[in-house]
């Protein structure tokens, strides 16, 4: 019918300008201003599992959970699912008008190949999102949902994505208490007092498949959840950062970061976790983090190979990335990988490094 | 030896330095013409492929509601949460400063081409370049996503809409179709009035694994607007073709020409050569190698000159595929490969082709031959006579084989022996003219004059044919176009009769719509339809009310009489032209209408731009039949169209994409379509020029070849003033007779590319209408490039100086 066509005629989808330039200042635009969003205070006093779902009034906020797996034959993988929340207005909204936008990231690692897959979703629309009760954080399929019967909604927890050359389903149940870094999780990000509300579920224990070309592969092993959000958490003359979340073969974990500022200088901050959830901030200047080896990775070089020194704990660990091409090539890109620990500590981990 | 003979040749050329250059710039411009089509062609393919990679193979279907309503906002996020890769369109119109634009709302992060997951070909796929992007359009980006949002718009819509009031901010984008608003999905509802609402969902159905759709959301259909699309942009497609084709033929002979003539020009030269004891061998070398030096040098210009053409006519290509089918074509032209060959082997074919008639008369020449260049020699009757006897065996060829083979090939085949055939005929049929003319003639000087015309055709034969071609192509192409046009507006005028076309958003809204416009208009008609499949293929049955509005304006292609009337009383159907001709129906058959009685076919109406094959029957006949037929549906007759609209925008809560003003879908649709043509005619022109320059080229060369035939008649008396006339009369004289040539093979092209070419390709025939003004306009250029072409040569005649006429005799050989 001819008023069909003419109608198809006037709705041609044209191209549109991609999103990333929307997120290209900065690093993912985490250092420009804050107007009207909220700021992040100290003693905070978080209420579950209501904190475990969004902040709308903050600018950006995540959802990440890394994992360190082996398969049966005990070769290794790691596995990244992460929701970002990026807020446009510090409001929610009603259907396409609100203006919080969603972004799903997940990676699967193997010693030889790194996949990866990126979702975007509007907020408002049932596309993504996180509800309680059951608390799930979803974008498209992907979703991680609570499956706890008592205690912390994020005290086990179904995962799942999928790429066009991957999925992995797993299962996850926590073996210790939510951790608040910071000062009980007001997380200073620089000497000029950008800071973020910041704790973490390192406790987990995984089981499940991952699915590659190869087929089902089933796994087991260890993951880590973190949950921050701020409206600023970089200053101006910050670049990027290296993170590092560490499992030791002892029961001790350590989460330490350095923000890289423009002068060469670095900031640094860094948990130490006991296996029964006591945590001991490390203030700036404590922890060391030297790079020893940099690779070729999407034609810049990354270091992929590090020296981390904790002189309070008798730390002196070397990690090495279990595949130097954990390159997370998304919209705004980030390396982003498992690795292994050597050393005064031995032990498996993740790497994260941005703004190369 | 071959590399003095070939010096020698070749130094001819540096005591007739214009000559070269007009040989050299005819062979540019023939390679320049072809080489424009062919880059303009390979490019809109490529962005074609690039386009449908993106919408289809990828690839995005639209989706829209199976009873015409609107999408709730859950179907969408049910889809995304399967798995499905997605994206929400709204669509509406939306009236400002009492001009209706069309909205369209997107959502910047799942549609096609955002680089999200219905990514296809044009934003890079999933994951991006990573890079994080630059900075140049953060801000507007960011701006579209962010509410009151940014509107996109052609020039020329952003500039009708400066100073509106209660718009988001206008931004130009040539990346829009001119009359579209682009903006996005939040911003759209807004503006439309639809939040909470989908017009439609682009869905990649080819996914795996997934929940099926059907299941999944049972009311979505898969909506064939892309299909009817992509019919329009074959057909843009095809003419494109057309043209490359025709600029071959025109292109060739131009080449042919010119390096015969090169030939002519130096017969004198290899006369004495052979004489002076130059082996055959090394003078046919040397031919062909000063051949291919032309061929090449000139065709690098002419594909120089080819890009820059195509560069020029991009813009307006590209707003033709943007405004077809949403194509992205870059505002730069791509150097491809495939061109740049085929403009070099156009160039090195037509002057080996014409090389080895050279080589073929070089080695027939005896040694001590005339070396008077041949610019007189009198064609054979019997050389005519097998031009003729090829041309007329040419034309049979290609009327003969559509009735054999099927397929577009078919209908080229046709085209090519039409051309050629009539190109062959040409010069038999001036010569016969000619001839005629002679025997009714009396008086010395006009029987010369003729008998010289005469004479001069074999020389002039090959520029003619050109000329010839450019006009036929000229008269084709635009009849072609005219009549699709005409046609096309004519239908819609008779289609869309009605003044307002409504839909509603659901049934009870529809009854409560009706008693209201029942009240209101003039009269409220259903448009009712079903989709079934019709002898076996996917189809369309719509119901049609009893009214003078259908009585009076649907077009039929053939009828029974009473056809409305057994419509009415529901015994007799009417079937489109699609249908008809591809289950080859006949009037008066009866067609078995799925699921009811078999009813006589009592008319075929023509149904432009539509695929699938579609019945028409009465409308008690359709509810009866199917009483869950979606009711939604109304073309409303009215006096006051616009006050109308607002009365029912005020009294109902309809999406503004439910109504919609005959007048702005008319405007729309036409809009494109002259863009679509824009660029016809501008190769039209190009062909005639260069067509012109051919005959130019020819005359200029003949020029000084023809003194020893000019200075008799000079000795008799006439002046050379007289003789600069009747130059110019000839010129003139011949281009009316090859216009006279052109005119049937024109019309006769055209009819090939309507009623063959058209119906191979897309199933309907378009009727041929005839453009007498602009045959009038086409015969005065046509004088006009003969007057030109034989302005400067003539010029140059009247003022040549007495003793070189004398000089003729005195170096009588």
């Amino acid at each position: 019918m001819m008023i069909r066509m003419v109608i198809a005629l006037a709705s041609l989808l044209c191209s549109t300008p991609a999103l990333a330039p929307a997120f290209a200042q900065g690093f993912a635009g985490l250092g420009t201003q804050a107007d009207g969003f909220a700021v992040p205070e100290r003693e905070p006093d978080f209420q579950f599992p209501q904190d475990h779902l969004a902040h709308p009034e903050y600018r950006i906020e995540w959802w990440y959970l890394t994992a360190n797996l082996s398969g049966e034959d005990g070769r290794e993988y790691g596995v990244q699912w992460t929701l970002f929340r990026t807020a446009l207005a510090p409001q929610d909204g009603e259907g396409f008008a609100s203006p919080q936008l969603w972004m799903g990231h997940a990676g699967l690692t193997t010693p030889e190949r790194h996949f990866y897959a990126e979702r975007l979703a509007r907020g408002g629309v049932g596309q993504a999102g996180v509800e309680g009760d059951p608390f799930t954080a979803y974008i498209d399929e992907w979703e991680m949902r609570s499956t706890a019967s008592a205690g912390d909604a994020l005290d086990a927890l179904s995962l799942y994505a999928r790429g066009d050359a991957f999925s992995y389903r797993l299962d996850l149940e926590a073996q210790g208490p939510l951790v608040f870094h910071g000062e009980d999780g007001f997380s200073v990000k620089s000497a000029a007092g950008q800071a973020s509300y910041y704790y973490s579920q390192p406790f987990y224990q995984v089981e499940g498949v991952l699915e590659l070309a190869g087929g089902p592969v089933a796994v087991t092993g260890n993951a880590w959840l973190d949950r921050e959000w701020s409206s600023q958490p970089l200053s101006e003359d910050q670049r990027g950062w290296d993170w590092v979340s560490l499992g030791f073969d002892d029961g001790d974990k350590l989460m330490a970061f350095q923000l890289r500022q423009e002068d060469g200088s670095v900031y640094t901050s860094a948990s130490w976790i006991e296996p029964d959830g006591t945590l001991t901030a490390v203030p700036d200047g404590a922890l060391e983090m030297t790079p020893l080896q940099t690779a070729e990775v999407a034609g810049r070089d990354i270091p992929t190979r590090w020296r981390i020194v904790l002189a309070d704990r008798d730390l002196d660990v070397e990690i090495a990335a279990l595949n130097d091409q954990s390159w997370m090539a998304t919209r705004f890109s980030y390396w982003e990988g498992p690795v292994a620990i050597t050393g005064s500590h031995a032990g498996r981990g993740y790497l994260e490094m941005t703004g190369y | 030896m071959t590399w003095r003979v070939f010096l020698t040749l070749a130094s001819h050329w540096r005591r007739h330095a214009g000559q070269f250059a007009t040989l050299l710039a005819g062979l540019a411009l023939a390679v320049g013409l072809w080489t424009s089509v062919q880059a303009i062609n390979a490019e809109a393919r490529a962005s074609y492929d690039t386009a449908s990679a993106a919408l289809g193979g990828a690839g995005a279907q639209r989706y829209q509601a199976a009873d015409g309503a609107t999408i709730p906002l859950a179907t969408y996020a049910a889809l995304r949460r399967a798995g499905w890769a997605a994206s929400p369109v709204v669509e509406g119109e939306l009236a400002v400063d009492a001009r209706t634009y069309a909205v369209t709302g997107i959502d910047s992060l799942t549609a096609p081409g955002s680089g999200g997951d219905l990514g296809g070909g044009l934003g890079g796929g999933l994951g991006g370049d990573g890079s994080g992007g630059d900075n140049g359009d953060g801000a507007l980006a960011l701006a579209f996503l962010t509410a009151p949002g940014v509107i996109l718009a052609a020039p020329e819509t952003a500039s009708a809409l400066q100073g509106a009031a209660g718009l988001p901010r206008v931004e130009t984008s040539a990346q829009v179709a001119p009359g579209v608003l682009l903006t996005d999905i939040a911003a759209a509802q807004r503006l439309l009035g639809m939040e909470g609402r989908l017009s439609a969902i682009l869905i990649d159905p080819a996914r795996q694994g997934l929940v099926p759709l059907s299941q999944l959301v049972p009311g979505l259909v898969q909506a064939g607007g892309s299909g009817d699309v992509a019919r329009l942009t074959n057909s843009f497609h095809l003419n494109l073709t057309a043209f490359g084709f025709l600029s071959f033929a025109v292109g060739l002979f131009i080449v042919y020409a010119a390096i015969g003539l090169a030939f002519e020009q130096r017969r004198a030269s290899l006369r004495t050569l052979r004489a002076l004891g130059a082996p055959l061998r090394s003078v046919i070398l040397a031919l062909v190698a000063e051949a291919l030096l032309l061929a090449l040098t000139a065709g690098l210009a002419g594909v120089a000159l080819g890009y820059g053409v195509a560069s020029a006519l991009l813009p307006d290509v590209a707003a033709t595929l943007r405004g077809l089918y949403g194509a992205e074509l870059g505002g730069a032209l791509s150097v491809r490969p495939g061109w740049i060959v085929s403009g070099l082997a156009i160039a090195v074919i037509g002057a080996l082709g014409a090389t080895a008639q050279s080589v073929r008369r070089a080695a027939a020449m005896g040694l001590l031959a005339s070396a008077q260049p041949r610019a007189w020699a009198r064609a054979s009757t019997r050389r005519l006579g097998l031009q003729a006897g090829a041309g007329a065996a040419l034309i049979a060829v290609g009327l003969i084989t559509p009735n054999f083979a099927d397929g577009i090939v078919a209908g080229f085949i046709l085209l090519g022996g039409l051309l050629l055939g009539a190109a062959l005929l040409l010069a038999p049929a001036l010569s016969l003219i000619l001839a005629g003319l002679q025997r009714s003639v009396s008086g010395a000087a006009a029987d010369w004059f003729l008998a010289d015309t005469r004479q001069q055709l074999p020389s002039l034969a090959l520029a003619l044919m050109a000329l010839m071609l450019a006009l036929a192509a000229n008269l084709g192409v635009g009849t072609m176009v005219g009549s699709f046009r005409a046609t096309f507006t004519g239908w819609l005028d008779q289609r869309l009769a009605a003044e307002v076309y409504v839909t509603a958003g659901d049934e009870a809204q529809a009854a409560q719509l009706r008693v209201f416009l029942e009240a209101e208009a003039d009269a409220v008609l259903p448009i009712w339809d079903t989709e079934r499949d019709l002898l076996g293929a996917p189809g369309n049955i719509f119901g049609v009310a009893d009214h003078a509005t259908y009585r009076d304006n649907w077009p039929l292609l053939t009828a029974l009489p009473g056809a409305w009337d057994a419509l009415a009383a529901g015994e007799g159907v009417m079937v489109n032209e699609q249908l008809w001709r591809r289950e080859r129906l006949r009037l008066g058959e009866l067609f078995p209408v799925p699921g009811g009685p078999d009813l006589q076919i009592v008319a075929v109406y023509s149904d432009y731009g539509n695929p699938k094959g579609q019945i028409m029957v009465g409308l008690d006949l359709l509810t009866g039949l199917y009483p869950d037929v979606s009711r939604l549906r109304y073309a409303v007759r009215t006096q006051q169209p616009d006050a109308l609209m607002a009365a029912i925008l005020a009294r109902f809560e309809l999406p503004r994409a439910g109504l919609v003003d005959q007048q702005s879908i008319k405007q729309f649709s036409l809009s494109v379509f002259e863009r679509t043509f824009a660029v016809t005619g501008a190769l039209n022109v190009l062909t005639l020029g260069v067509a012109a320059f051919a005959m130019f080229a020819s005359l200029t060369t003949l020029a000084t070849m023809r003194l020893p035939q000019l200075a008799p008649v000079w000795a008799l008396g006439m002046t050379r003033r007289t003789l600069a006339q009747l130059e110019l009369a000839r010129a003139a004289a011949l281009a009316a007779l090859t216009f006279a040539a052109a005119l049937p093979t024109g019309l006769a092209l055209a009819w090939a590319l309507l009623a063959v070419v058209n119906v191979e390709a897309f199933g309907w025939r378009l009727p041929v209408h005839v453009f007498p003004l602009d045959w009038l306009r086409l015969f005065g250029l046509a004088l006009l490039a003969g007057l030109l072409a034989a302005a400067l040569p003539a010029r140059r005649l009247a003022l040549r100086p007495p003793h070189a006429f004398l000089a003729v005799f005195a170096q009588e050989r």
